[in-house]
């Protein structure tokens, strides 16, 4: 049996999760005489009026006492006979629901707290849910507060139904109902007297004598955290995330999958044979292959690399979730960039049921399709745990935003395979005499784009260059006349133009872009698309008052009137090309000038026909 | 009753330190470890070389010296250095030095302008992006609602309501401008824990953990060893000889000692087992701003 048990408590504010645990501390001896001490002072200034308030002992900031609630989760260390215990206490509010996700994600169990006056809440289903989705497979029920409910065993069987009901679709878990009073001590440590109708084990028997089974993951996993160098040989670093690892063994090198012989094993910095589940390790291989951090070494398994995938999301940032944002994913070792494809649908807290969204807000679940920028290594939750759960980073914040488990690996991207053409780009190209390259325009309103692309492409055509100007009100007329102007329209508006450039570019064309495109990010997006050595970036960085000098349209004096919102340089921002290929400045001549010094410099630069 | 630490968990804790200690050298861009000297700076070094072996250590130690140390403990720290070949840069406060605060008489401003300042302008000295601390969650209450991956701001302060989300062992490093990172691989650990591995690994800590007769006066309670000719002893104090040992490790002055016969590792191990106070109850620091003051340190950028 294993000499650990990691397990968190958990339920709706006020159904004594700090007291429990208090109290279990307490009555176990597990106090120290200072820290006892402290309590019974604490408890005389407090509103407990001199009674043993047991959740002092858990509640550690100041914030928290203030307002008599827990807000983050707190860690209390202590050992019995037969087991080290960590148990993380946690905040029961909505409010602080991501940090009670923290501790289910590093629980092997859970006792959920239900008071036996109130019932099963919203509160307690959502965390039940939430702890399925973090993977926690043991489950106590603790039904509290029996004191209050008489001790009546007719109150305990009616939350016991509910429960069971609850969980009747719960596969492959471990649930044990056990009714007790945190605050007087009934069934926590000691056997009530007051329930003689109850036969089950006390809370700290259970917690003593679970299982907590082997993992059932198959093969060998381990994702590779670092390389160390020495002696002419590369040591892959990390943790085994799951099964064993000999000397000799052939294991499979993802992305990739190269194929290597296991030549050296070291365990915590000494020697070994063998290695598993959980162990910091070393791994030297006798193929010298060039493997880095994000690499995955696998065994008797197979692992999916691809870049779209469906996704359970818990999302925890005070900014919502909305299709078309792009995050960083943190998924084993690997950072990439991944854009929120579609949200397939929220989840109903209380009922479960699924519900249509466009957004999902802070502590709610949803059901999402994720598109990678990159090919990544993955597994479904189910099979590999350390393969199939994530985070998504906030860029601009560095918040962790949200975090997940992997469904499964969209088919869609695995069977959708390019067509290979018989007429290829090269030849299209040939034909017409040129290179086909994307030409983008990004500057503010106003700054000149259009007339400046306009008089680029004239000079082009007179030199018999096939090209075409693809211009931002154009486009909105047409195949984008389905979006607005919210961050998630502007996005798929780029993005739009960006594969419509890209075709173009296939079929042998010049493309010219004109788009305000002010964000860094989406015009990465649109290079990753059209291709870096197709692209190239011309920043029109005419300044602001001179645009909004000219104000050809009106809308910079709509603007300043509050009458468009989000318009880019009044009410949102834009940002400025780090490395554009060329930066031209319409205030130093006529456009049809400033077009030919951009047509010298573009044809210095790149080879155009 | 408060139990002993068993193998398969203390193993756990160890290949849980040295993966965060992997995160930390492979994701940030300039990480040091803070080494106070103590028991929990003398696990966190162990476990820092088994985590990169063989190659070295692959960040810089730092030490915030107050000048307070007790003299066994500098003795320790250089040696140890020396010893592992370790890249160590210690630290301190000039201005502090020269307005001549004192630890006893100056108090709560002493270990602000000599600790908690110290290391904000140390860090900044250097520009380090993270800094391992030995801190363990069944310190101190407010500890023990700490992450693993602590985010400070460009003052270095710490805001306890809105810690980023600590998931699975996925850890964010992410920084803006000015940020950096307190990383506390022990987290999970306790004293009893930090015992049994030093028993495990046979570990060299400073000998003053271990009991032997020492020079002390009383002083509110606690036994404060007279480590050189700076201590002041106050109207009624008389040195004499104890057998003590240290909990903890800090300013001499500021440090209390207890009254033992344990003289190595196993022995303070089976003492720690049965200890009936917490060890924070040594730290004369700890007490003066009430129930708090651990939390309003830590905001302040203590670590």
């Amino acid at each position: 049996m294993a000499d650990f048990l990691r397990f968190m408590t958990c339920g709706s504010v006020d159904d004594g999760k700090s007291t429990l645990i208090g109290h279990l501390l307490y009555d176990a001896k597990m106090l120290f005489a200072d820290q006892e001490r402290a309590l019974e002072l604490e408890s005389m200034s407090s509103d407990a009026q001199g009674e043993r308030d047991y959740s002092l002992l858990l509640d550690g900031l100041s914030a928290e006492r203030e307002q008599g609630i827990t807000i983050d989760v707190a860690y209390r260390y202590f050992a019995t006979e037969k087991r080290s215990f960590i148990v993380a206490d946690t905040p029961g509010h909505e409010e602080y629901t991501r940090n009670m996700a923290v501790a289910a994600s590093e629980s092997e169990l859970a006792v959920l707290l239900i008071d036996a006056v109130r019932g099963v809440r919203v509160q307690t289903k959502r965390h039940l849910r939430i702890c399925r989705m973090m993977g926690i497979k043991k489950y106590v029920f603790a039904v509290n507060k029996m004191d209050a409910a008489g001790y009546s065993e007719d109150v305990f069987r009616g939350i016991e139904s509910e429960l069971r009901e609850l969980t009747s679709e719960m596969e492959r878990v471990r649930i044990e109902t056990i009714p007790l009073s945190a605050l007087k001590g009934d069934n926590v440590t000691l056997r009530s007297e007051n329930m003689p109708w109850y036969c089950g084990p006390t809370l700290l028997d259970y917690l003593e004598d679970v299982q907590v089974e082997a993992s059932d993951e198959e093969g060998f996993v381990m994702p590779v955290q670092r390389v160390n160098r020495f002696d002419g040989k590369r040591g892959l670093q990390g943790n085994v995330s799951s099964g064993e690892i000999r000397m000799g063994d052939e294991i499979v090198i993802y992305p990739g999958e190269a194929c290597a012989t296991v030549d050296a094993v070291n365990v915590s910095g000494e020697n070994a044979d063998e290695a598993a589940k959980g162990q910091a390790v070393t791994i030297c291989l006798s193929e010298d292959l060039d493997i880095s951090r994000g690499y995955v070494l696998a065994k008797d398994t197979e692992l999916k690399c691809t870049d779209m995938l469906e996704a359970k999301l818990l999302w925890m940032d005070e900014e919502a979730l909305a299709e078309g944002r792009t995050y960083l994913l943190k998924l084993a070792t690997q950072c990439v960039n991944v854009s929120i494809l579609k949200i397939k649908y929220g989840i109903d807290p209380d009922s479960g049921k699924h519900l249509a969204v466009k957004k999902v807000g802070k502590n709610g679940l949803a059901c999402v399709d994720l598109s990678c920028h990159e090919d990544l290594v993955f597994d479904s939750f189910d099979k590999h745990r350390a393969m199939g759960r994530f985070i998504l980073i906030d860029k601009v914040s560095g918040n962790t935003a949200g975090c997940g488990t992997v469904k499964f690996a969209l088919r869609r991207a695995e069977n959708l395979k390019r067509q290979e053409h018989d007429i290829t780009r090269e030849a299209r190209a040939k034909a017409l005499s040129q290179t086909p390259m994307t030409l983008w325009f990004t500057g503010l309103s106003g700054s000149g784009k259009s007339v400046l692309a306009n008089e680029l492409e004239k000079i082009m055509a007179s030199r018999g260059m096939h090209t075409m100007l693809l211009d931002g009100d154009n486009v909105r007329l047409g195949i984008n006349r389905d979006l607005g102007f919210n961050d998630y329209d502007r996005t798929e508006n780029i993005r739009r133009v960006a594969e419509i450039a890209k075709l173009m570019n296939d079929a042998g064309i010049i493309v010219l872009t004109a788009f305000i495109s002010p964000f860094e990010e989406d015009r990465e997006t649109a290079k990753r698309i059209i291709g870096g050595d197709s692209f190239a970036e011309i920043y029109v960085s005419t300044p602001l008052e001179e645009c909004e000098r000219r104000d050809v349209k009106g809308l910079y004096s709509k603007a300043r009137a509050g009458e468009i919102p989000n318009f880019t340089g009044i009410g949102s921002p834009y940002e400025i090309p780090k490395n554009p290929d060329v930066v031209i400045d319409t205030t130093e001549g006529d456009a049809a000038e400033m077009a030919e010094m951009l047509f010298g410099e573009l044809k210095e630069r790149f080879e155009l026909k | 009753m408060i139990g002993t630490s068993n193998k398969e968990h203390l193993s756990r804790l160890e290949s849980e330190a040295i993966y965060i200690m992997r995160e930390v050298a492979a994701e940030t861009e300039k990480p040091v470890m803070l080494y106070s000297i103590g028991k929990d700076s003398s696990v966190m070094l162990h476990l820092a070389k088994k985590a990169f072996y063989p190659e070295p250590v692959p960040f810089p130690l730092m030490h915030i010296d107050t000048t307070w140390k007790f003299k066994e403990m500098t003795e320790f720290r250089d040696r140890i250095a020396r010893e592992n070949g370790l890249d160590l840069i210690v630290y301190t406060n000039e201005e502090g030095l020269r307005r001549g605060l004192d630890p006893v008489r100056d108090g709560a401003v002493y270990t602000d302008v000599m600790k908690t300042e110290a290391l904000k302008q140390a860090l900044d000295k250097y520009g380090f992006t993270a800094a391992f601390g030995g801190g363990r969650r069944d310190e101190e209450k407010s500890r023990a609602k700490e992450r693993i991956f602590s985010l400070r701001n460009a003052h270095h302060t710490w805001e306890p309501r809105m810690q980023r989300p600590e998931l699975w062992d996925l850890y964010n490093t992410r920084l803006g401008p000015g940020e950096s990172l307190r990383v506390f691989p022990l987290s999970n650990w306790t004293e009893r824990d930090i015992w049994a591995y030093i028993l495990r690994e046979n570990i060299e800590v400073v000998p003053l953990y271990f009991a032997k007769d020492r020079p002390v006066v009383m002083r509110g309670g606690n036994i404060i060893m007279v480590d050189d000719d700076r201590m002041e002893l106050l109207p009624g104090e008389k040195v004499e000889m104890k057998k003590v040992r240290f909990r903890t490790l800090g300013c001499y002055p500021l440090t209390g000692g207890i009254e033992s016969d344990a003289s190595d590792a196993e022995a303070v191990y089976r003492e720690t087992c049965g200890a009936v106070n917490s060890e924070r109850t040594s730290r004369v620091i700890d007490g003066d701003a009430g129930v708090f003051s651990m939390e309003k340190r830590k905001k302040e950028g203590y670590f």
